[in-house]
């Protein structure tokens, strides 16, 4: 296996290539700028399309036609650019349209900074758009990972028509980290006779839309997708745990932050404190099923972000009471540093 | 005997939901002979607006796409790059084109995409209920300009199609009317030519279909026709405003 050193921001879009997306529409923001810089070079040698969209709102419908098109298709930005694309993802999740969005997220809010953040975690796993609707959201905390789960993004959306958001921030974006590149296998979208295509030999033409005048057909509509949504919680659940079979403590992080809390429980160990990890992967649909298992055994929780509080609200409603759960996060573009987690750790098991 | 006029078969036969004296159905009826004509039927994509044609997905025979306010240009481009062979349409209103859409419009524009937008003026928001659009004329009493539309406090009636005719990317912008059956021959004529640049590969295509709205004008369908006439279009002179050279457009 050929062994090379890559960036975050590329292996999104290495990622995406192996996973059979040959088309990406996006507006320039940073820190996800050398993602769209590798598929605005990648994309036509390989016969693929970049383009270049005057705006996210711009971007994200662009991506709406692509995918109503029967491609796999990739839109990449960062917070105040998701921000602007709730409406396409609103009409994309109520199309039932297949597609993947990266946000490499920054501080906010507002224009906040460029800095690595995790302030879009409640955007991105309780809606952003409107209605009701779900999008299945990602969290990679490594270079390699990245591409993984990129290529797991393009087989969920398809498996279950629906867009998804894999996230990142500033650091996972710029860091460097050797990755195993498996030669060969480059996935292919599978067959979509949804698709509108032009009708050619179909017996029936197709229509790709949201709207259901009648109430009842919409409610309808929203009761069979919330089957699906059903369906993802229970088959789609990924986590990582570290070191939890005997924690007492269970530290909970996603991302970039995650790896900082994995150093965090090896030295509280060293210092005889039993403390282990669960990094969520798939923030939506939440692994509850791992918390609930450690909240049979850990004494308590402590979720560590990069923000006010956010993914908390979820391990809070997982652990349902049965033990405190803690919380230390910095927001607006700080890293918590290994001493500072460590520092609560020690607070909390004094 | 052989039937001398039909229904074309890129329409479905879903009866329209438009207003009485409305002339949508006379636009929907123009885009769908085209497409006919140039036996595209099952090699056509549509992007429907919203607004009031927001159920053509109901009465165009082709594979059919709803798009958001004012984006349906930026959903065509998703489709043709992915389908480059396919002839790609937009149908869309004023208020969808030219206000809340006016970005993707320009740059769909400038981009050159192989498209074509059927642009639809009728000087007022319909579905919502008569409000002032971009294009309201001065003077023109609407639901949110009841006194008339003042330039002072509303601005001024918005040309599209002239402003795009300055735009390299669009290659054939032309305006057109139905008031009048020579007039709608002419914009039948101008639809067809704007679907064969776009197959011919050339760059964008608009055509601007003036069009009457009896319901949210207050005039019965031949008075609106006539105020069409004499009120629009003295704002918005009919005409090819950018055509490809002769040989360029075969």
């Amino acid at each position: 296996m050929p062994k090379v050193l890559m960036k975050g921001n590329e292996a999104f879009g290495e990622g995406a290539i192996r996973a059979g997306c040959r088309c990406t529409f996006a507006y320039p923001i940073t820190p996800q700028s050398e993602l769209t810089h590798f598929l605005a070079r990648r994309l036509p040698e390989i016969g693929g399309v970049f383009v270049q969209a005057e705006s996210e709102v711009s971007a994200i419908n662009m991506v709406y036609g692509a995918a109503a098109a029967g491609a796999r298709v990739l839109t990449s930005t960062s917070s105040p650019g998701i921000s602007l694309m709730q409406e396409g993802l609103s009409y994309i999740a109520g199309a039932r349209l297949p597609c993947v969005v990266v946000n490499v997220m920054r501080g906010g809010p507002g224009l906040g900074n460029i800095a690595p953040a995790q302030g879009d975690y409640w955007q991105a796993v309780k809606g952003g758009g409107h209605g009701d609707y779900r999008l299945i959201v990602l969290a990679p905390a490594s270079v390699p990972e990245i591409i993984a789960l990129m290529e797991l993004a393009f087989d969920l959306a398809d498996k279950y028509r629906n867009p998804v958001m894999v996230v990142g921030d500033g650091v996972l974006g710029q860091m460097m980290e050797p990755v195993e590149l498996e030669s060969g296998e480059i996935r292919t979208a599978p067959e979509k006779p949804w698709a509108t295509t032009g009708q050619g030999d179909r017996p029936q033409r197709n229509v790709i839309n949201s709207l259901h005048i009648v109430p009842e057909d919409n409610e309808r509509f929203n009761l069979d997708q919330a089957a699906v949504f059903a369906e993802i919680r229970r088959r789609e659940q990924r986590s990582e745990e570290y070191r939890t079979e005997d924690a007492e403590l269970v530290l909970m992080a996603f991302g970039t932050v995650a790896r900082v809390a994995k150093a965090a429980v090896d030295r509280a160990r060293a210092r005889g404190i039993r403390a282990g990890l669960i990094r969520p992967i798939t923030l939506w649909p939440f692994p509850d099923e791992s918390v609930r298992r450690a909240a049979a055994q850990a004494q308590q929780f402590l979720v560590v972000e990069m923000n006010l509080g956010q993914m908390l609200e979820d391990v809070r409603l997982s652990v349902n009471g049965k033990r405190p759960v803690h919380f230390y996060g910095r927001p607006g573009g700080t890293v918590p540093t290994v001493r500072e987690i460590l520092d609560e750790v020690s607070r909390i098991m004094g | 005997m052989p039937k001398a006029f039909q229904r074309p078969q890129a329409l479905t036969d879903k009866a329209f939901h438009y207003c009485p004296g409305c002339t949508h159905g006379i636009i929907h009826r123009l885009v769908a002979e085209a497409i006919d004509q140039l036996g595209m039927r099952t090699k056509t994509v549509g992007i429907c607006p919203v607004g009031c044609a927001v159920f053509a997905y109901d009465y165009f025979n082709c594979d059919m796409i709803q798009a958001a306010h004012g984006r349906a240009l930026a959903v065509a481009t998703g489709v043709k790059r992915v389908l480059p062979d396919r002839l790609v349409f937009t149908y869309q209103g004023d208020g969808d084109l030219a206000a809340i859409g006016t970005a993707e419009t320009v740059h769909a524009a400038a981009r050159g995409e192989k498209i074509t937008a059927i642009y639809v003026n009728n000087a007022v928001y319909g579905m919502t209920g008569g409000q002032m659009a971009p294009t309201t004329l001065l003077g023109q009493k609407t639901t949110t300009t009841p006194l008339g539309r003042e330039r002072e406090t509303a601005g001024f009636p918005l040309r599209v199609a002239e402003m795009l005719s300055t735009v390299e990317g669009a290659v054939y912008v032309s305006r057109v009317s139905v008031h009048s059956p020579r007039h709608v021959r002419q914009a039948g004529r101008a639809i067809r030519k704007a679907f064969e640049i776009q197959l011919r590969g050339l760059g964008f295509s608009l055509v601007e279909v003036l069009s009457i709205c009896p319901t949210n004008w207050g005039l019965n369908s031949l008075e609106a026709l006539k105020w069409l006439e004499k009120e629009m279009l003295p704002v918005y002179p009919l005409g090819e405003l950018r055509a490809p050279a002769e040989e360029d457009a075969g």
